[in-house]
């Protein structure tokens, strides 16, 4: 009896159009999985830090600052010296997130009131932070102090930048309201303190002797606890591959 | 078709088969059967058809087509001559002053960052009342930058499939809800607005205002397997904004309105459809009433209605008509 059993129905061969259902459905699983896949590629920069950024003022710590920015650039729009720039695909997740570049536009504070921040509409630059001394973007630190200028007593005469620089900074004295180039501005320095003279915060930075020879001109330029980050003194600095640059996100208790 | 099914068919359920004969409305019950026997059917949708393609108008398209490149117009100029009337981009901006969010951008933030600032909360809930008067996904196809370039993806796609050198091949399309609940749980989980890594609307919305990156690639490889595998593949089966906005339209006055009296059924608009399941109510025999809402799918581009060879599908707005 048990061999006379008919095939059984589980076993029918699939049609042409069970067939290409199946398919179908495999090809929108393939689909969707390579979209989140693609997704999930953003993880790698930012976990991996490839692209570590400065951020504007006022931006809350990295993990929830990305979770929080919501990429539209307003921040970007209303800066006047347009040193906010936005993330591209190799950054990851930080695509569309604003960055600043120190070393090619610094913000200076020309805004006054951190627009950056007033413009931010979900708190990823945090409305805690209405001056620009409240803001901690990271540290500026000597890192190169055999190329500082006047750690070797010299002065400096020109542009500090070169006549091609793009970069824009607001001179009190020159215009109130305009920034203007740097590469419009020339500098005549018995000594030079450039990374001084154009901080925008009060009491950041500031020239100390470095030997206790009266006559010796040689000064070392000593960054504060009052420092923002804001990187200024890195844009300004005139040596080739700046002296003084921004250690991002450093606090002031993180210094070795 | 119900108000529940049209959302179960948004959510990825495929159509049902024609209805039951008892569940007509008494005047589709009518409609139905006086269409069963007209003599010479053939000859008359032929000769209405040459009519509508004698007089064929894209007023529709092109009017939504001038509204997309308008309105991203205006955030590029309003930028690039610092006239400060719409500020930012796509995902959030301020349009003279007023804050304006996208709302699948800031569900991904508000589940990534898990506060909610007031100004995103303004934004938001503006975004959802402009958009829920609108239609919900008429942003889709009246300011997405990214839809006009999958239009022209689209007809190169439907010319090859002509000249048969690519088959469209079709996806089911729950891949969006599926892809829609595991982008909220990654930006709930990770803490990271995943999603918007591979938003091609933030993507684009930025490249038009700030300039092109590398990540157009990512939207030109869109592009391409739109015009080579699978007919509007992002648009109608993938986009989480898409469903986002779907959501916010069930409910919204602005909708297309399908009248059976006059309709061929010959399935034009079917053809021209970007979401062709909300037209299903337009195949013969299928609706249950005399007067059918497109279910909140429709992105009321207007398509159909540009095409309709009997003025069967037209824009309606709920409620106007006992207002008036």
């Amino acid at each position: 009896m048990s061999e006379a059993k008919p095939p059984s129905p589980a076993k029918k061969p699939i049609t042409v159009r069970q067939l290409r259902e199946r398919r179908r459905v495999l090809r929108s699983i393939g689909a969707g999985a390579v979209v989140v896949g693609a997704a999930l590629l953003g993880f790698f920069p930012v976990v991996k830090k490839w692209a570590e950024r400065l951020r504007p003022p006022g931006a809350i710590e990295e993990q929830p600052f990305l979770a929080a920015c919501i990429k539209c650039g307003q921040c970007v729009q209303v800066c006047p010296v347009e040193a906010v720039k936005l993330g591209d695909l190799d950054e990851g997740f930080g695509v569309g997130a604003p960055y600043i570049d120190a070393r090619t536009q610094a913000c200076d504070f020309s805004c006054d009131a951190v627009q950056c921040v007033l413009a931010c509409p979900t708190g990823a630059l945090s409305h805690d932070v209405d001056k620009k001394e409240q803001v901690r973007m990271g540290l500026a630190e000597l890192t190169r102090p055999h190329a500082c200028l006047a750690r070797q007593g010299k002065g400096f005469k020109g542009l500090a930048r070169g006549a091609d620089f793009p970069g824009l900074h607001r001179y009190m004295h020159v215009d109130r309201w305009t920034p203007i180039r740097i590469a419009d501005h020339p500098y005549d320095l018995e000594l030079c303190d450039l990374c001084v003279r154009e901080c925008p915060i009060e009491e950041a930075i500031y020239l100390e002797r470095v030997s206790r020879d009266p006559l010796d001109p040689a000064r070392t330029p000593v960054v504060t606890e009052k420092c923002v980050g804001c990187g200024m003194c890195e844009m300004i600095c005139p040596v080739d591959e700046a002296a003084i640059t921004v250690t991002i996100r450093m606090m002031w208790e993180d210094r070795v | 078709m119900s108000m529940l099914s049209s959302i179960a068919q948004m959510f990825g359920r495929e159509p049902g088969r024609k209805p039951h004969d008892s569940l007509y409305a008494p005047q589709a019950r009518v409609i139905h059967e006086a269409k069963r026997d007209i003599k010479g059917k053939k000859e008359r949708v032929a000769a209405i058809k040459a009519e509508r393609d004698r007089k064929m108008s894209y007023k529709w398209r092109n009017r939504r087509w001038a509204s997309i490149i308008i309105v991203n117009a205006l955030f590029v100029i309003s930028f690039s001559l610092d006239i400060q009337l719409i500020e930012g981009s796509l995902s959030a901006s301020r349009v003279m002053g007023f804050h304006f969010a996208d709302l699948n951008a800031a569900l991904q933030v508000m589940l990534a960052f898990k506060e909610i600032l007031i100004n995103l909360v303004i934004g938001t809930v503006t975004v959802l009342i402009l958009w829920w008067v609108l239609g919900g996904r008429t942003f889709c196809s009246w300011v997405c930058p990214y839809h006009l370039l999958s239009e022209f993806a689209e007809k190169i796609h439907l010319r090859l499939v002509e000249m048969k050198l690519v088959r469209d091949l079709t996806m089911h399309r729950g891949v969006r809800t599926v892809l829609y609940v595991i982008f909220a749980g990654l930006a709930f989980g990770t803490g990271y607005t995943v999603f918007e890594a591979i938003s091609p609307v933030g993507i684009l919305s930025r490249a038009l205002i700030y300039g092109p990156g590398l990540a157009l690639i990512w939207v030109f490889a869109l592009l391409a397997y739109e015009v080579f595998v699978t007919r509007r593949a992002w648009c109608r089966y993938m986009c989480p904004i898409g469903l986002t906005y779907g959501m916010v339209g069930i409910t919204s006055p602005v909708y297309v309105k399908y009248d059976l009296k006059d309709c061929l059924h010959e399935g034009d608009c079917r053809q021209v459809c970007m979401v062709p399941h909300v037209l299903e109510p337009t195949k013969k025999g299928f609706a249950l009433k005399d007067i059918t809402a497109l279910g909140p799918d429709c992105t009321r581009c207007g398509m159909c209605v540009d095409i309709c060879p009997t003025n069967s599908l037209n824009f309606d707005i709920k409620g106007l008509n006992k207002l008036l």
